[in-house]
């Protein structure tokens, strides 16, 4: 069963992001669009580009309290989601230990980010009013599974033996299964929920920024109109 | 007519305003009928079936515009954008934050394309397109002027003009047009330009300048009309030969070339750099409109295309052209196609061809407004900012005062004139004065604290915006000018004449 639904989940989340990126990728660019002052050279685009990925150059620009919250929830995330390697490979290469500290401090911060956000979408006017439902509960599915990752960290600790069991033989063994022992568990078994309801979403939802940005004409073309011909590929003539 | 209109007031700093919901949900442009619909291919009038075709066309600019597509999908409504737009800065109406005048086509693509908006559109905002839709869609899409500055902030540079344009073509599809921009678009076919001069009015227009230039300055500066076999074809915006303060510059150009000693013609089928197409989103007019020019520089046997002061044309020629009309390879590859008036000039300055009397603007202390097509939409010289830089230095070239106005104001974060995108219509007035209001509060700041009297730019929509503009805040009219009108002051003729 958890097999099952764990391929199930993955099944969908892949084949909607790859779905996603080829409908990007292979829709037509038309006319050259970059906003300028743009790079001149291919190099200069992929640069543009990494600054964008890795440090939202043009939110930066935009406002500085949304770039901070927003750059610390989604470093942090990436350091809780190293953190949970672990849980799947039977064993791991010492110093990995040194890491959890990070790891968990890293969780906090997280889920502080996270509600300075919602706290930001609800008191701002401007950003309450172009909000929809969807855009606080995909806020609060957020929360929900960094607190809950939090809660069993330091309040109610499942059997992570057993979980840690599950997570490494559930791809190859149908009969895999979690137990649950205490409450600890209940909240792992909801984590995980979130987890997949995330993942089922993120092809179907906003959540594709984060490969759309990859294929957003203003950013990732070259500006040089006048040195290459850019053909339009449903106007070639 | 312009006294009707309440002027806001200007703070010391732009301000940031509270949501005024529906504050100009009541001012739509006039639509476009008929006579103006049809020769452009569009609809007579709206189609029955509008609500379906809408749909359906929106479908297929989706599988056309891989901006549409990836916008209407990423966008996280972080609210970066929210206080970017000069209309929202101006008028406080929510749906002129970019964000939300992209939900407007954004919950309708999602109502018919996304599963989320088909089976929960509550939960997501979705919803259909019905006459409430439109009519939003028909007042905030023609709110817009596809300036880009959202672009800029956006961190997946999510451009609200692309978004616009779209809309805009959508309702066109359905027979649901703007008369302004169709009635323009209909006279660059049927005269040449969009002012609809013809080629008699125009050569009058041309005798009479060269007249008047003799006249002041004794030299016999050309403004040479359809000229076959000259070097340069000279492409400029029609308002250059009819409007002040346009024609100043258009002078500017004409003593350029004199003082070059390089020969170029003006054309009367291709009287015009402007091109409407791009505003009403339609590539198919684009690319018409455009051919007027590239069948020209053939015709005339040209070997360069040099193209006038002029905001949106420029974009349209500079990352446009050689797609649309390409390639340019009967011309001198020597220099780029097509090259920006302020470009030629400045090359010409660095091979030390023209020489120019600084003091002949010591009137003005001068402040640059970086028009948005220009700033955010093309490039001069080699590198990226050129289009900073070298309009600046023509300055610098020809006047001992200048400055800059807030850094937030200027280059790629420029703000709008307030009538760009096909907004330069009397019936959007109101909106016109409110959206002028950011870039006004700061070029007011340097007026009090440098004594500025010259505003300097380059683009036909932003003089003609400003002339009427600045008065209705207390600024004379004659504070807006052209770059080239400076350097038409500044330029010494007869003195080291020519390039070689």
């Amino acid at each position: 069963m958890l097999t099952f639904l764990t391929y199930a989940v993955l099944v969908v989340f892949v084949a909607g992001f790859v779905w996603k990126i080829a409908l990007y990728a292979r829709s037509p660019a038309p006319l050259l669009i970059p906003t300028t002052p743009a790079p001149v050279t291919y190099i200069g685009v992929k640069m543009r580009l990494m600054r964008e990925v890795v440090f939202f150059e043009s939110l930066f620009k935009a406002d500085k309290l949304l770039w901070a919250l927003g750059y610390a929830f989604h470093v942090t995330m990436l350091l809780v989601l190293i953190r949970h390697i672990r849980y799947f490979f039977e064993t791991m290469p010492p110093y990995f230990e040194e890491y959890q500290i990070i790891g968990k401090l890293a969780g906090f911060a997280m889920v502080g980010a996270l509600t300075l956000l919602m706290a930001r979408r609800i008191l701002i006017d401007r950003v309450r009013h172009i909000s929809s439902i969807a855009d606080h509960l995909i806020l609060l599915l957020f929360l929900g599974i960094g607190g809950s990752g939090l809660l069993m960290d330091y309040v109610l600790r499942p059997d992570i033996i057993a979980i840690k069991r599950a997570m490494t033989t559930l791809w190859t063994s149908p009969e895999a299964t979690l137990s649950v022992t205490g409450p600890g568990d209940v909240l792992f078994i909801l984590h995980l929920i979130m987890v997949a309801v995330l993942l089922l979403i993120i092809p179907f939802s906003k959540l594709m920024h984060m490969d759309g940005i990859f294929f957003s004409p203003s950013r990732n073309q070259v500006d040089n109109p006048r040195e290459k011909r850019h053909i339009n590929p449903w106007n070639r003539d | 007519m312009a006294h009707d209109h309440e002027v806001p007031e200007l703070l010391d700093d732009i301000k940031t305003p509270a949501l005024k919901p529906g504050s100009m949900g009541h001012l739509a442009p006039y639509p476009a009928t008929e006579k103006h619909m049809k020769p452009l291919g569009f609809p007579e009038a709206r189609v029955p079936d509008w609500e379906k075709r809408a749909v359906e066309k929106m479908g297929e600019m989706l599988k056309k515009y891989r901006s549409l597509q990836v916008y209407m999908d990423i966008c996280v409504k972080c609210g970066a954008c929210t206080d970017k737009c000069h209309y929202f800065l101006g008028t406080g109406d929510p749906n002129n934050m970019p964000v939300q005048r992209a939900e407007l086509m954004r919950s309708v693509y999602r109502r018919y394309f996304t599963v989320g908006g088909r089976m929960f559109p509550g939960l997501v905002k979705a919803r259909d397109f019905d006459e409430e839709t439109l009519k939003q869609w028909f007042t905030y899409y023609h709110q817009c002027s596809q300036c880009r500055r959202c672009s800029v902030f956006c961190p997946y540079g999510i451009d609200t003009a692309e978004i616009s344009m779209a809309a805009r073509e959508i309702m066109d599809a359905i027979g649901v047009g703007h008369k302004y921009t169709a009635e323009i678009v209909n006279k660059v076919h049927d005269i040449g330009n969009n002012l609809g001069i013809p080629k008699p009015a125009l050569s009058g227009t041309l005798q009479f300048l060269e007249d008047d230039m003799l006249e002041n300055t004794g030299h016999e500066i050309k403004l040479p009309l359809d000229q076959e076999g000259a070097e340069v074809l000279l492409i400029t915006p029609s308002a250059d030969f009819f409007s002040e303060p346009h024609i100043q510059s258009l002078m500017g150009y004409a003593k350029v070339f004199h003082q070059a000693g390089i020969s170029y013609t003006i054309s009367s089928y291709a009287s015009e750099a402007a091109n409407f197409g791009m505003f009403i989103g339609s590539f198919e007019q684009k690319k018409k409109i455009a051919k007027r020019v590239a069948e020209q520089a053939r015709a005339l046997k040209v070997k360069r295309i040099v193209v006038g002061e002029c905001g949106h044309a420029w974009r349209v020629a500079y990352s446009f052209w050689n797609t649309l009309n390409g390639p340019f390879d009967y011309l001198d590859p020597r220099y780029p196609v097509p090259q920006h008036i302020c470009e030629f000039t400045h090359d010409l300055i660095q091979k030390g061809a023209l020489t120019f009397d600084k003091e002949a603007n010591d009137a003005y202390v001068v402040t640059m407004h970086d028009s948005c097509n220009v700033a955010r939409a093309s490039r001069m010289g080699s590198h990226p900012g050129g289009q900073f830089t070298i309009p600046r230095d023509l300055i610098r070239a020809t006047c001992n005062h200048f400055v800059d106005m807030d850094e937030d104001t200027i280059h790629e974060k420029t703000l709008c004139c307030g009538g760009g995108g096909g907004l330069l219509t009397d019936e959007l007035m109101d909106l016109r004065i409110k959206g002028a209001m950011p870039r006004v509060t700061a070029l007011k700041r340097v007026m009090d604290e440098h004594k500025v009297n010259f505003l300097a730019l380059i683009c036909a929509i932003c003089k003609a915006q400003f002339n009427k503009i600045l008065p209705m805040y207390g600024i004379p009219m004659d504070t807006v000018g052209g770059v080239h009108q400076l350097v038409s002051n500044a330029i010494q003729l007869g003195t080291n004449k020519g390039i070689v």
